[in-house]
């Protein structure tokens, strides 16, 4: 069969023409310079094979700061074409796409592995562990992400990007109203990350409930730890959901079958029911770790224990618990019964109790504290007030007859930014500056950081503020223009103005980034912020075994005490033990790129090639069932020079870092 | 410290300047039309007061809290306390909220199941009946007691209760009215009703709030509400001057497409209920722009009118005589001005 090579790239547009030179461009110069520099034996062995748990930490963070800048740069493309009423910068094909990939790849490609990638990292650091349970799968569950967000940001120099909304809500998203197949992406990509990440789920149930170290009891752990816990718990239970549902869509779009069309008795509402028993615990897996994340960096630099720490546990678990109860209040105008929309309102209302009672405990955590405002710091006390504009506002929402009116308007969209950017995105910059010396040996800089953060909170309540109102006044989301009689010119203005200012922010980050890395003091010792949990208490950066011996727990904050009672052990020579490790493998990666061909080949509906393709998959099943490698171990002497080269240094600068 | 101080103020101004622009203006939410978007509104601006409310307590106990315990030269030798918590503390925040969802509870389902019915004080007027169909990217209203249509705009006596029986020829809509009161969807092969009043007569803007497609943004209508004398005066003009639609024309109207008002001195009931499950599809998937770029498998639809297997629609097709409807169509009909590249 011949290949129409204009329809297989996406032709006709300077910006995408632009951007598809540029990706080539950038390939080919990525690829001459690791020739050049002969890295790329370091890069297979160090990363791309790797199964060391900090190292697939910061690919996944890698990936979710290069991703928020497409998506991003898609939230700006919108801001810019409703600047003003009737522009015409970007066409109704064009918003679509963008919308469309923007809460795509914000969602799942953006707050899901930085989240993920800081668990990762982070948690067998903070049980004690010297790995996940299960390496290779983790491994696993980062290639087949990272093969499923590669195929789906390709959709749009290849093929086509998907259009109907991160929702795909049918009968939309079928072949009777969709007939291109960007649509195919969507369901393609999401399939393949989806798959990533119930593994990873899997993975850290088991990790939390089998790697603990000795005395750390479930309620010795760190708060970070616990929503981490809980999170993959949500993940274990509502992916499947979100896989079935995809699979769907998929026999929908390119076998005609009709579980979701209008024609053959299909049900078009079915799909949103499943999307939202997955899509609304969705929400709680990303704010959750957050959470997590906010309790451990409030605590340390208010220099005091998390307040009320059992009631925090049981928040989370009711949290979870509701968070599945409560998927219909995004269709309350779907003409359910008064008695539905009466139950839905006060299940979600009932959110706002254990939310509220986290709040006030962080709140408590810091009364009487000494409050020390790092960067790390500001972006925890900024996710204060903000999240509660979002949280109030989310109460509105979740009333069912108040909804009718500010359903699918900008309100619902300023609503789920200020819960999604203070909730998600403030926690994981803050978690960013907390443990990026931890991960690198070097601080970001704090100064650039302010910078970073005061453009970027500003801009952002900029941007999303007037959307309450312009959604109070009848616009609606997802209009790729609107007509100046509306009045709401003036609003949309400002908003894109400060969209701008958001975008300097995010700018800054970039360029601290760069420049820490250049610039940074190196000489930190392993505890800068005079930190309290076990992560702390090894080598920074941290030795690829994790902990020379495992240490042993008594209370919550251990390692605080431990600092406090003197009662770090110094390293002594018949303690340590040969430490055994899991060996690189190549076949995570390969499940990948097998992944990510095969899915290629079915978005393009050649499904006879993309069968072909996964037979890739089976051999990949089969090289791993007969893999004997039972992996290696770290020698004493090596592991005692290690030890030796760090513990020398181990105090200097813990003061004097942080001003 | 200076810098938390100064988010919160600039935080706090932000609000006050954007809350109190939005109190004297005249957001189309908060100038109710009709009965049933008064009593959302009166629920709105409860909630509006409660959380309001929570938000300055919060607020205020945040920037007490942080003002306070912030790290100062002179505090630098202050160690906090060891405090794990306190249980009646933590039973007072919980029992808070608890209080706030009760009292928002209350009024919330009141109003749910108030809105659902026919308004207080219209109970004794009759409502009247109008079929709303959606279709991509228009609205058609049928008045099946008048038999007449009417495309793109709709008249409503003022002071009665107007019963909307919504449902859709392809994708999901939304219809809202937001002078008159909430929205709610449109589904194919589905019915969904909608109660709705104007107090005085007066012009309003309709429109869709649930995206599909391409012609999303365009997908508006205007309400007119009159004087049940005006609006007679109105239904008698139509039957006497408006042309009567054809099937074919009717089929032409479902097609993807963008187009000004019209008005039939008939309704398309005749010919399809679109919210009877059984009804035919009138889909048309070549019609649709596919993005920019790879056309996917189209599949045959065997419930669509277009295959004539001899059942009543396709009789009626065929009867009808005005093929060549093309002159009637004055506006463009392709598949959304945007599919040009
Ligand atoms: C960085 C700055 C951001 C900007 C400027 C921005 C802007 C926007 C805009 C303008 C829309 C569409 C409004 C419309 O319906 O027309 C939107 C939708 C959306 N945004 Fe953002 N956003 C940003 C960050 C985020 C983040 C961090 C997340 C999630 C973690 C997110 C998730 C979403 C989602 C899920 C949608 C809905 C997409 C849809 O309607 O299908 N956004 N955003
Ligand atoms: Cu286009
Ligand atoms: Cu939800």
């Amino acid at each position: 069969m011949g290949i129409k090579w204009d329809e297989f790239f996406v032709t006709g547009d300077p910006l995408i023409f632009a951007s598809q030179i540029g990706i080539a461009l950038t390939m080919i110069g990525a690829l001459a310079a690791l020739t050049y520099f002969k890295k790329w034996n370091y890069l297979w062995t160090e990363w791309l094979t790797t199964v060391d748990h900090k190292k697939i930490g910061i690919m996944y963070i890698l990936m979710g700061v290069l991703m928020f800048v497409r998506g991003g740069i898609d939230g700006l493309m919108m801001k810019g074409q409703t600047a003003v009423p009737e522009n015409e910068f970007l066409n109704a094909q064009h918003y679509n796409e963008v919308f469309t990939t923007h809460g795509v790849i914000m969602i799942l490609f953006v707050a899901m592995p930085l989240l993920i990638g800081l668990m990762n990292f982070v948690i067998p650091l903070q049980i004690g562990a010297r790995d996940v349970a299960f390496p290779q799968l983790n491994a696993l569950s980062f290639w087949l992400t990272f093969s499923g967000a590669m195929l789906f940001n390709i959709s749009f120099i290849i093929g086509g990007s998907p259009d109907a909304g991160w929702t795909s809500y049918f009968p939309l998203a079928g072949k009777e109203f969709s007939p291109g197949i960007g649509n195919n992406f969507y369901a393609v990509a999401l399939q393949i990350a989806g798959a990533g990440t119930l593994m990873t789920g899997i993975n850290f149930v088991v990790t939390v409930l089998k790697m603990r170290t000795k005395g750390m009891t479930l309620m010795k752990m760190p708060m970070f730890t616990w929503t981490s816990f809980i999170t993959s718990i949500i993940i274990v239970a509502s992916f499947p959901i979100f896989t079935v549902a995809l699979a769907l869509m998929t026999f929908d779009r390119t076998f005609g079958t009709h579980f979701f069309t209008i024609s053959g008795g299909g049900m078009d509402m079915l799909w949103a029911n499943l999307f939202w028993l997955w899509g609304h615990p969705e929400v709680y897996i990303v704010v959750l770790p957050a959470f997590g994340m906010l309790s451990d960096i409030i605590s340390t630099f208010a220099r005091k224990t998390l307040y009320g720490y059992k009631s925090m546990v049981i928040s989370i678990v009711m949290i979870s618990v509701l968070s599945m109860l409560v998927w219909v209040h995004h269709f309350f105008t779907m003409g359910n019964s008064a008695g539905v929309n009466s139950f839905f309102s006060i299940t979600t209302m009932a959110i706002a109790i254990p939310t509220g009672v986290k709040v006030f405990n962080w709140l408590f955590t810091m009364r009487k504290g000494r409050i020390k405002f790092t960067t790390a710091m500001l972006w925890s006390l900024a996710f204060v007030p903000n999240f509660v504009i979002g949280g109030v506002t989310g109460v509105m929402l979740a009333m069912a007859a108040a909804d009718y009116q500010y359903h699918n308007t900008l309100f619902l969209v300023a609503h789920f930014h200020y819960v999604l950017i203070p909730g998600v995105v403030f926690p994981i910059f803050a978690g960013l500056y907390f443990w990026w010396p931890k991960m690198f040996g070097y601080m970001l800089n704090e100064r650039i950081g302010k910078w970073h953060f005061w453009l970027f909170v500003i801009g952002f309540n900029v941007t999303f503020m007037p959307m309450f109102f312009l959604g109070l006044d009848g616009a609606v989301r997802r209009a790729y223009t609107y007509s100046a009689e509306t009045g709401f010119g003036p609003l949309m203005m400002i908003s894109a103005v400060g969209s701008v200012i958001l975008a300097a922010g995010f700018a800054a980050l970039v360029y601290n980034i760069y420049w820490s890395a250049r610039h940074a003091d190196r000489n930190i010792g392993n505890d800068p912020w005079d930190a309290r949990t076990l992560e702390w208490a090894t080598a920074t950066p941290v030795q690829h075994y994790n902990f020379a011996s495992l240490p042993d727990v008594s209370k919550i904050d251990a390692f605080w005490h431990m600092k406090k009672n003197n009662e770090i052990q110094p390293l002594t020579e018949d303690e340590i033990e040969e430490i055994h490790l899991p060996s690189n493998t190549w076949i995570p990666i390969y499940m990948g790129v097998i992944f990510g061909i095969s899915g290629f080949l079915l978005v393009f509906e050649w499904t006879i090639a993309a069968a072909i393709a996964a037979l890739g998959i089976f051999a990949g099943l089969a090289f791993r069932s007969f893999d004997y490698d039972e992996g290696f171990h770290v020698h004493k002497d090596e592991i005692l020079e290690t030890e030796r080269k760090w513990r020398k240094g181990a105090n200097k600068g813990v003061k004097n870092h942080v001003s | 410290m200076k810098k938390s101080k100064l988010l919160l103020v600039s935080l706090t101004s932000i609000m006050a300047v954007l809350l109190l622009s939005g109190c004297e203006n005249n957001m189309v939410v908060f100038n109710p039309q009709g009965p049933i978007a008064r009593q959302i509104l009166e629920l709105i601006n409860f909630s509006i007061a409660l959380m309001l409310l929570v938000t300055i307590v919060v607020f205020g106990l945040f920037a007490f809290i942080v003002w306070k315990y912030r790290e100062r030269k002179d505090n630098m030798s202050y160690e906090p306390p060891e405090e794990h918590g306190s249980t009646v503390l933590e039973i007072i925040w919980t029992v808070i909220p608890i209080l706030i969802i009760v009292a928002l509870t209350i009024p919330t389902v009141k109003t749910i199941y108030a809105i659902d019915e026919i308004p207080q004080g219209y109970e004794d007027k009759e409502p009247l009946v109008i079929n709303v169909t959606s279709a991509d990217w228009k609205w058609i209203f049928s008045y099946p007691e008048q038999g007449i249509e009417t495309i793109n705009y709709v008249n409503i006596p003022e002071d009665r209760p107007i019963d909307f029986r919504l449902t859709s020829a392809g994708t999901m809509q939304s219809f809202w009215i937001p002078a008159l009161g909430g929205q709610k969807y449109s589904m194919a092969k589905a019915e969904t009703q909608l109660y709705l009043v104007a107090d005085n007569p007066g012009s309003y803007v309709g429109r869709n709030t649930n995206f599909n497609g391409q012609g999303y943004a365009g997908m508006e209508f205007e309400v007119l509400s009159q004087t049940q004398k005006e609006f007679d005066e109105w239904v008698k003009e139509v039957k006497e001057t408006a042309p009567k639609m054809t099937l074919s024309e009717y089929e032409k109207m479902l097609e993807p497409s963008h187009f000004g008002r019209k008005t039939f001195s008939n309704t398309h009931l005749e010919w399809v209920d679109h919210s009877d499950p059984h009804s035919k599809n009138y889909t048309n998937p070549e019609m649709y722009d596919r993005g920019h770029g790879w056309p996917g498998k189209i599949f045959e639809d065997k419930d669509n009118y277009k295959n004539k297997d001899g059942n009543t629609v396709n009789t009626k097709h065929d009867n009808s005589e005005d093929m060549n409807h093309n002159e009637s169509e004055t506006d463009d009909s392709h598949g959304g001005e945007h599919s040009g590249h």
